[in-house]
């Protein structure tokens, strides 16, 4: 494997990583809310957070470029307060495969708290454990398995992402170029050999990666 | 109705469905509005269709390379179409350079950065340039070349962002996401929201033409043809001097 490759491997699995850790408790909260409270505008926010999944990748892309261009209203608030820049940049790749694993995280994490029986949580309280107290020492363990199943498919999906890092990021070697967007470029540029070296590599990373979310999912408590 | 009736409205009716041709030309980007133009005009007087795929050169040669349904290909640089040619995939006695192009600089037009020659490309300040990627899109390959002989390459290679191709700078050059990019002359003209603040002279400039041919397997040869030659003719030729391009040197 060429150095190319290395790097280009290694930044693909730290950016899904870095991806992956960032959206972790937002996701994991609300699915904990989505699971457990109603409120008036809910299927709003189900509908809202479902959408990466549901639209274009590509669309997806365009509403990020839009909001995170240096012109953009995210963009350029970020650039005029910090002096960062997101477009063109790892951060757009991150920004773009977080969007992306989002929704997948949410709906796992839901189905996992969904999965702990409430009586348990409310023999807890009347025993007098605080709200904190119970999701730390009885829903949490009791939705672990199915939050790391959640953490590991979000992963799996940050790691494969397209159409939107390719919008937001573009193909700079060495700064944004992941495996997928590695393959198209190989692939335009009639490198064939070298687009089915990373398309091994990104099947035996995805294959790994599944393996080990089913895996933790297979092992839910009945 | 007589028997004669039905047989010549059937014989009509044949003779227009073998002529309405469907023809698919694969083009350079850049070629975009002017074919379009183009199209508008010559489907009613020939009574084919143009379905137009626009792209990369690189990416459109690619394909054909792989088998796609082209008829004509129109691409803006020699190399593709000789990469064509030697693989056999291109009719030769059809292949005619038709239009030359220059290459600019351009910045956005409102609040762009403030470039005026090259050299200004490298000074602090200056983040990031657009430019297709340098090493299979044509654009890109001229802009590489001509930034190699004024001596500026090794500099600017770090802030150049390389996009699919020559319209995908001009987009990231309208939005405002990099501070200059390097296109053709032809697509600054076309677009309110930059403005070219340096031209690549002639003599400086690598030299760019964009050459046409049908492409071998297509299933339409003589419709094909009949394009190919008409993109040679006096109609076409005042539609692309229409939006700046050079006629062939």
């Amino acid at each position: 494997m060429s150095a190319e490759a290395w790097q280009i491997t290694w930044f693909t699995i730290g950016v899904a990583t870095l991806s992956t850790a960032a959206i972790l408790p937002p996701g994991v909260a609300l699915g904990w809310l989505l699971a457990r409270r109603d409120w008036p505008g809910k299927s709003l926010i189900e509908t809202l957070v479902a959408l990466p999944l549901v639209i274009p990748p590509v669309a997806t892309g365009l509403i990020l470029l839009k909001l995170f261009g240096r012109r953009g209203p995210l963009g350029g608030w970020l650039e005029r307060t910090f002096g960062w820049e997101i477009v063109f940049t790892w951060k757009a790749v991150v920004v773009a495969t977080a969007v992306m694993s989002f929704p997948l995280l949410v709906r796992t994490a839901r189905v996992a708290f969904e999965g702990v029986n409430p009586r348990l949580e409310q023999v807890a309280r009347t025993l007098g454990a605080g709200p904190w107290r119970v999701f730390a020492t009885i829903t949490l363990p009791l939705a672990a398995r199915g939050l790391v199943a959640g953490a590991v498919l979000a992963f799996a999906r940050a790691l494969g992402e397209f159409g939107a890092t390719v919008m937001v990021a573009g193909f700079i070697p060495g700064q944004t170029v992941t495996l997928s967007l590695a393959i198209y470029q190989f692939v335009q540029l009639g490198h064939d050999g070298e687009a089915m070296v990373l398309l091994a590599i990104s099947v035996a990373i995805a294959f790994a990666a599944v393996w080990v979310s089913e895996y933790f999912v297979r092992r839910r408590p009945a | 109705m007589k028997l004669r009736h039905i047989s010549l409205f059937l014989f009509a009716l044949a003779a227009l469905a073998a002529r309405a041709a469907e023809l698919n030309v694969f083009a350079a980007a850049s070629l975009t509005d002017a074919l379009k133009e183009i199209a508008k005009a010559y489907e009613p007087a020939s009574g084919d269709k143009l379905r137009f795929n626009f792209g990369a050169s690189s990416t459109l040669a690619i394909q054909i390379k792989q088998g796609a349904p082209a008829d004509v290909f129109f691409s803006a640089d020699e190399a593709k179409m000789n990469d064509l040619a030697k693989a056999g995939l291109i009719l030769a006695d059809t292949r005619r350079t038709l239009l030359a192009n220059t290459l600019v600089i351009v910045v956005n037009a409102d609040g762009g950065a403030a470039i005026a020659t090259p050299a200004d490309l490298v000074k602090p300040g200056i983040g990031r340039i657009a430019l297709a990627q340098p090493q299979t899109v044509p654009v890109g390959i001229y802009g590489k070349q001509w930034l190699q002989k004024v001596g500026l390459w090794k500099q600017v290679i770090d802030r150049i962002v390389p996009t699919e191709n020559v319209r995908a700078s001009l987009a990231a050059v309208e939005a405002g996401n990099v501070d200059a990019g390097i296109v053709y002359k032809t697509d600054a003209l076309i677009s309110k929201k930059v403005k070219m603040v340096f031209e690549v002279p002639a003599a400086e400039g690598p030299s760019i033409t964009y050459p046409a041919a049908v492409v071998k397997d297509s299933k339409q040869v003589e419709a094909a043809r009949k394009f190919a030659a008409y993109l040679a003719g006096p109609e076409a030729r005042a539609v692309f001097a229409k939006y700046g391009f050079l006629p062939a040197p």
